[in-house]
């Protein structure tokens, strides 16, 4: 491996950690809607986004809300509408075969569906070696079975002569999904992107997986983007936390903080949503509506048709991402020096009682705006 | 599902008198005919008390709809009920088997007593009708001799009590999203008023603030109509908000079944231990985690003795010879209330401190 040094992490992001490896600003992506006369989706929406090496970057949101496009985005499986992606800080929008394949080479993509993701046919020996040749050159005979077996220790497949002239059919999921780990690990990359990799899943082994990533990082000093739409994993593996709604990344920080303290009323929300048996008091409760249309969004703030706290500055100016403290932003006027501003109160005093904003059954489609027109 | 979880009342497990509305009795079903089936459930027995949530917790393919179809009599095949009782007590105290009732008595109690929402059920809805037309004509299959119109008023008033505007029977599948289309299959469920839901992974699909909508607006339903409740998923934290009850399930058997709380603070099977700790906590301390080794095992190729063998830290030489049946726990005259199959409870061996919470 190019860089096995050890990598003492710490998540204090308040010190420079450096050049990120990976770089990401004002990241747009647009898809034509079928049909739709020039309608358009606005998927992803000026994000910036910073992974250092031997950091874990949770990506956290709804379905819907962008995660995976931005994953494409950054593995240039798809060209970006605007917005340019760094590499080491030059440049590294690739065009032609080639770069791609230098690109892909340092940065590496998982998927959800470990299912999807491995060739039926083929062999993890056939699997692995193939990713081996095509980043590392020829190896074979003796060189050859050293590296496979290096790569299935490195992901815990062991004995590796057990696993590795194994078909996909033959394994569990959480195998397989160790399987597409290790032929991503062919490559040394610096980058991982792991898409939902735990979401398919048993429940039972979703945490070997992530232990397993964990340990990469640490040792192989591996900056990884971990995409979910589990907020309590985030905090479970990741040093920071983006948060995005609609598009648009809406708070970002340090996971603890994001999580214990979160700033945007999205984010809110989203925390006092999620199963929680130690917090069973905090619950936001009585809240509705839904995501809104990504081809018509709403104006100004994204979250606005739910947000209890909108004001007309709301509905008109896109909130940007504003400092809520150390290394934190939130993309909420609530926080704008301004006097136009909206006062944020609890999103648990708003919702927590509950009882009687549940009891007048308000009509879901009054408050789903634009939700028909998809 | 008390909808009041702020105050802790709503309850029901504490309630004093139990009666039990459904009772599955040593069921048991096979997949596949002939010379090899696979035992997918064996001997399992499960009471649900009513007015009570009993949720059911396990991983994928553990037979969690299994037991919700095999329990309706839904069952297709190659899938064939081998034994047991599934026993349904009415409101005026009246007890059948619902596995031998004729086949007139069991369409008619359909719905009026059981109704079911199957997993992935808000993508069964028929996109090329309006959604009010598919509730009425469901309302219509169960209900002989009702109008069209009165149909579709009741289908109106479901909607409404969903928190669907009425206004939406004129939608499309596809206009709706998917936490709509869940509440819309949850109405369709509650028509006939019955006794009994059984709702298969109602919100796993939904995104977290969704689903809590959702599982708000059953327990307020439940309250307001008093039907009970069993919520299927594999997310053990959900059910420990929302249920008065839990049964966990593995490979086939129920491993354990004790009051929600009870699950959580004081779980007495080495399975329950390790599914609960395979969930990373929201807040408190951050600690590592590490799941359970190994995988769930093929139901075809299960092991002898207890089924959780290969990947317990805890087991025996005796777990693997063994079969553990599902009885009181170790503190059976503190907790009645509570069974489990694990030989450590028994006689075999001590109690690790781990299963040992008081
Ligand atoms: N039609 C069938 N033929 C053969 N085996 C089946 C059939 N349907 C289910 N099984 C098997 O029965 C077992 C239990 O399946 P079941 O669908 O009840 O699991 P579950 O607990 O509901 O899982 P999930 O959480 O994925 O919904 C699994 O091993 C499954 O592979
Ligand atoms: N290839 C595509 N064509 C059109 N729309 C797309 C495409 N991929 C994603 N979208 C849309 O972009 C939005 C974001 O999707 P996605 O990035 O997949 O979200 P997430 O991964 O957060 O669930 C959604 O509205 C989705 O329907
Ligand atoms: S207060 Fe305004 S800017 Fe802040 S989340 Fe609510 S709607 Fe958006
Ligand atoms: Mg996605
Ligand atoms: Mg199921």
């Amino acid at each position: 491996m190019t860089s096995s040094d050890p990598h003492p992490h710490d998540g204090d992001s308040s010190q420079d950690p450096g050049t990120p490896v990976l770089e990401a600003q004002a990241l747009r992506k647009y898809f034509p809607v079928r049909g739709g006369r020039g309608a358009v989706v606005h998927a992803v929406e000026d994000v910036d986004l910073r992974l250092h090496r031997g950091e874990v970057l949770a990506l956290v949101g709804e379905s819907g809300s962008g995660k995976s496009t931005i994953a494409r985005l950054l593995a240039q499986l798809m060209p970006a509408t605007e917005g340019r992606l760094l590499l080491h800080g030059s440049d590294a929008t690739v065009r032609g075969r080639r770069a791609f394949r230098r690109y892909v080479r340092r940065v590496q993509m998982i998927f959800q569906d470990p299912f999807a993701s491995l060739n039926p046919v083929h062999t993890v020996r056939y699997t692995l070696s193939r990713s081996l040749r095509i980043h590392r050159g020829r190896l074979r005979g003796p060189a050859l079975e050293q590296a496979l077996t290096e790569l299935l220790d490195r992901v815990q497949l062991r004995p590796p002569e057990r696993y590795v002239d194994a078909f996909p059919h033959e394994l569990s999921g959480g195998q397989r999904q160790r399987v597409a780990i290790a032929r991503a690990l062919a490559a040394e990359p610096e980058v991982l992107l792991a898409d939902e990799p735990i979401s398919m899943l048993d429940v039972s082994i979703r945490l070997g997986i992530l232990n397993l990533l964990q340990d990469l990082r640490t040792r192989l000093d591996i900056g990884i983007l971990y995409i979910t739409h589990d907020i309590a994993s985030a905090r479970y593996f990741a040093d920071r936390t983006m948060v995005m709604y609609a598009g648009r990344v809406v708070e970002t920080g340090d996971s603890e903080a994001v999580t214990q303290d979160p700033k945007h009323p999205y984010t809110q929300l989203l925390v006092r949503s999620a199963p929680d048996p130690d917090g069973m008091e905090d619950r936001a409760l009585g809240a509705r509506g839904e995501a809104p249309s990504l081809v018509t969004p709403p104006s100004g703030c994204r979250f606005h048709p739910r947000c209890p706290f909108a004001v007309d500055l709301c509905r008109t100016e896109v909130p940007p991402l504003l400092e809520v403290g150390a290394a934190r932003t939130a993309a909420c006027w609530g926080y704008a020096e301004r006097a136009d501003r909206p006062s944020l109160g609890s999103i648990l005093e708003t919702y927590g009682g509950h009882r009687a904003a549940a009891a007048t059954s308000t009509p879901a489609g009054a408050t789903a705006a634009g939700k028909d027109q998809r | 599902m008390s909808a009041s979880t702020t105050s802790g009342t709503g309850r029901h497990a504490d309630a004093a008198v139990r009666e039990p509305v459904l009772e599955i009795k040593n069921l048991s079903v096979d997949y596949g005919f002939g010379q090899d089936p696979t035992h997918v459930l064996r001997q399992v027995s499960l009471t649900l008390n009513r007015g009570e949530v009993l949720g059911l917790a396990g991983e994928s393919g553990c037979g969690k709809s299994t037991l919700a179809y095999a329990a309706t009599r839904l069952l297709p095949p190659p899938g064939l009920i081998t034994g047991g009782e599934v026993v349904l007590t009415d409101r005026s105290g009246e007890r059948r088997d619902i596995l031998t009732m004729s086949d007139a008595q069991l369409r008619a109690s359909r719905w009026q007593d059981v109704a079911i929402v199957f997993q992935g059920a808000m993508n069964s809805l028929n996109p090329v009708f309006r959604i009010g037309r598919q509730i009425a004509d469901a309302i219509a299959a169960h209900t002989p001799g009702i109008r069209k119109k009165q149909a579709l008023d009741r289908a109106a008033e479901l909607l409404d009590m969903v928190g669907i505007s009425p206004d939406r029977l004129s939608a499309f599948p596809h206009q709706l999203s998917g936490g709509m289309r869940q509440r819309v299959m949850i109405a369709m469920a509650l028509a006939l008023e019955p006794q009994v839901l059984i709702m298969d992974e109602p919100t796993t699909a939904l995104d977290v603030v969704m689903q809590r909508q959702i599982v708000e607006q059953i327990a307020e339903l439940r309250e307001r109509l008093g039907f009970s409740v069993v919520f299927i998923t594999h997310d053990v934290s959900l059910l420990i908000e929302i249920a008065d009850r839990i049964a966990i399930m593995y490979a086939g058997e129920i491993v354990e079944d004790a009051a929600a709380q009870d699950v959580y603070r004081r779980p007495r099977h080495p399975y329950s231990r390790g599914l609960l700790r395979s969930f990373p906590p929201l807040r408190g301390p951050r600690r590592e985690l590490t799941g359970i080794a190994g995988s769930p095992p093929d139901l075809r190729l299960l092991p002898t003795g207890c089924t959780f063998t290969p990947r317990c830290g805890f087991s025996t030489p005796e777990c693997s010879r063994i079969h553990p049946e599902l009885g009181p726990t170790a503190f059976a005259g503190a907790e009645p209330d509570r069974r489990v199959a694990c030989i450590l409870h028994g006689d075999v061996g001590t109690l690790p401190p781990e299963l040992a919470e008081r």
